[in-house]
């Protein structure tokens, strides 16, 4: 992939994070490139859905730091990180709907919050939002009535509400059937083209995301580990590459927990301790 | 032994932590309450569900408290001849103390608890992250109406405790067992003093209101955010809320009668 | 928008509800109607003896409550109990010669004081003293007078 000379839309530089005494990051680098979709990959428990709260300032990191379009998140006052993230959409794995609201009034959520339009202007923009993530039809409906499929396309709705320049993903495709996994796959694509966002997709799902994303950052043990396009990780000759992206059950992310020798622990277990 | 120590230590910490993380967030409630002028609409539906929704529980028990209060009473005054001072003696127990106290009771177990339940599971299901993640601020959106509302609903339910619990004295002293109407209501009002009675009960239940609600939210909000968290927050609040009230009760009490 | 319009009532309903429930206390359970903390004017009278009053107990004129006892003091110079009392402002006709005593309401309520009126055409002021007082009956003392006298008659 040709090098393009604008800046990345967000730099994340030597970014450390631990959560009690357990490092989750341990100087991640990465850059998400504008106008693309980037995958960050790795196994479960990598801190994939901690680096998206990190991102979106949820979270501080205890060294390193991360920049949105030219702004420190983790430096910002709590009036201007609200503005950034106005301009941020964020997916959570559950969807994240306000269970005491309708479809309607969870996509209309945002604007009314942020913006001091008409009724009218609202209803237009909820329905054409609904629309596009084909779901107008389910306006009625409440948030603990849907599929989770549903749900996620709802919150997909929100979260483009405000027209953000970037939308972050986790963990869309887990949980879907295969039908609306197919239905989030395109729309992710879709919409990014579509409205000219940014993409960031946390997953594990190797070939939905592959299939998508234009560039694919690999984590594992805290590290990016590899990253390039779907093709070249496909092609790589890195240890870790092939191990994720064929799906081998040991290799470099090894079938066990950390433990002490297997031998050592049964003879433990007959002297009495555990 | 130094287990023990250990034990006691973390524990302490763990106590200090909250504390402060509680002020933190009752600065922050605060703060989060001059917003809420311009969107009174969400302040109305917390009275609606703090308060309309408590009624029912608050005048029954408030009748019965009171029906109680009469028979009991009675029984011991007529011993001294003293059934004329039926009614001051229920209006005074129900304005000074059980109409503030009681209340707080009944709303940390109805209101509160739901408060803190609701606050858990909207954390739980990242429905507060989501809010963060788009920028509305979940402290004003969602904790500071419901702060609020309970601040509003206290003083009132508890007034209305009062006043029911009164009537139901009336029934029992005046209609079963024959104490005088007049002297019923004429001694009421010459024994229980505006300023010094029902003021002081209204600050109390002013007071309640702030503590019980406070406990209520932050329980919610710093709930882990599993089922078993939310479960066990729900738990704290009714008792915590509950020991707080007659703790701070005691307090009251003493700032306001004891001391003369 | 049927829903938000019935919330707004219930809404309504309450407050009215508890606010109505507040001013019945007021107007009904308690005294209000009686003295404010500062309306009226002050008055004081000396007393021998006025154990059992306090602060706050009632100040009446026949049988009516006018005002009630906002501070009670011990005069130095002449031994005697200084009593400050606040007094409705409706009650500003007080003859100058009115005389107060501590009384008792039954045989164990509470000490109050009862104002006499008498027949001076001139009224009391604010921050005035009434002259005339009568203490409060000391149980004891008034046992051991009459043991006393009984004893003394006894003698004749």
């Amino acid at each position: 992939m040709a090098e393009d000379t604008t800046p990345p839309l967000v730099q994340v530089r030597g970014l450390r994070f631990a959560r009690g005494s357990r490092p989750i990051f341990d100087g991640v680098d990465l850059d998400i490139r504008r106008g693309k979709i980037t995958a960050i990959m790795g196994p479960s428990g990598t801190g994939k859905t901690t680096l998206l709260k990190l991102i979106g300032g949820q979270l501080r990191p205890s060294a390193g730091s991360v920049t949105v379009d030219g702004l420190n998140v983790h430096k910002l006052g709590h009036g201007a990180l609200y503005d950034l993230r106005k301009r941020m959409g964020m997916l959570f794995q559950s969807g994240a709907l306000l269970t005491d609201l309708d479809v309607y009034e969870n996509v209309a959520f945002p604007l009314r919050e942020h913006t001091d339009l008409p009724e009218s202007m609202i209803r237009d923009l909820v329905l054409m939002k609904l629309e596009a993530v084909g779901l107008r039809g389910a306006r009625g409906l409440m948030a603990n009535e849907l599929s989770g499929g549903m749900a996620r396309r709802v919150a997909l709705a929100r979260a483009i509400a405000l027209d953000p320049m970037m939308i972050m993903y986790d963990e869309p495709f887990t949980g879907q059937d295969p039908i609306s996994m197919g239905v989030l796959v395109k729309l992710i694509r879709s919409l990014n083209d579509a409205l000219g966002l940014t993409s960031v997709i946390v997953s594990h799902d190797v070939h939905e995301t592959a299939a998508i994303s234009d560039y694919i950052y690999l984590l594992s043990d805290g590290r990016v580990v590899a990253h390039g396009t779907p093709e070249e990780l496909d092609r790589s000759s890195s240890d870790w590459a092939q191990q994720f992206m064929q799906g081998l059950p040991d290799g470099p992310v090894p079938f066990h927990y950390r433990a002490a020798p297997y031998a050592d622990d049964l003879l433990a277990g007959r002297e009495g301790r555990v | 032994m130094l287990d023990w120590l250990r034990q006691l230590g973390r524990h302490g910490l763990n106590f200090f932590e909250r504390l402060g993380r509680g002020h933190l967030l009752l600065l922050a409630l605060l703060r989060g309450q001059p917003g809420l002028l311009l969107r009174p609409r969400l302040v109305m539906q917390q009275v609606f569900a703090i308060g309309v929704l408590s009624l029912l529980i608050i005048v029954v028990s408030g009748t019965f408290v009171g029906m109680v209060l009469g028979l009991q009473l009675y029984n011991t005054l007529v011993d001294f001849g003293a059934e004329a001072s039926l009614g001051p003696v229920i209006a005074l127990t129900l304005v000074r103390e059980l109409g503030p106290v009681v209340t707080a009771l009944l709303f940390a177990g109805r209101a509160g608890s739901a408060l803190t339940a609701e606050i858990g599971l909207m954390k739980a299901t990242e429905q507060l992250s989501g809010m963060e993640m788009m920028a509305v601020d979940p402290v004003k959106r969602v904790l500071a109406p419901r702060f609020l509302g309970g601040i509003i609903a206290m003083p009132l339910l508890a007034a209305i405790f009062s006043l029911v619990g009164v009537y139901g004295g009336y029934f029992v002293g005046v209609g079963l067992l024959g104490v005088d109407e007049g002297s019923y209501w004429s001694q009421m009002q010459s024994l229980v003093d505006f300023d010094d009675d029902l003021m002081n009960g209204v600050i109390k239940s002013l007071v309640f209101g702030v503590v019980a609600t406070w406990i209520a939210v932050f329980e919610g909000y710093d709930a882990v955010p599993t089922s078993e968290g939310v479960s066990r927050a729900t738990t704290r609040t009714v008792v915590h809320s509950s020991l707080a009230v007659l703790g701070l009760d005691f307090v009251l009490t003493a700032l306001m009668f004891g001391v003369d | 928008m049927m829903q938000v319009k019935t919330l707004e009532i219930w809404v309504g309903v309450f407050v009215a509800a508890g606010l109505a429930a507040l001013f019945m206390l007021a107007m009904q359970v308690s005294n209000l109607t009686v003295v404010g903390a500062d309306e009226g004017y002050l008055l004081k009278a000396r007393f021998e003896n006025v154990s059992g009053l306090k602060v706050r107990s009632p100040v009446t004129v026949a049988g009516v409550r006018v005002g009630r006892v906002t501070a009670i003091d011990f005069d130095t110079q002449t031994f005697q109990a200084v009593v400050s009392m606040r007094i409705g402002a409706g009650y500003d006709q007080l003859p100058l010669d009115t005389s107060a005593a501590v009384l008792t309401s039954g045989l164990v309520g509470e000490k109050y004081v009862g104002l006499e009126p008498g027949g001076d055409m001139d009224v009391l002021k604010d921050g005035g003293e009434i002259k005339l007082t009568q203490s409060t009956l000391v149980l004891e003392q008034m046992i051991g007078k009459f043991l006393f006298d009984k004893a003394e008659s006894g003698k004749e």
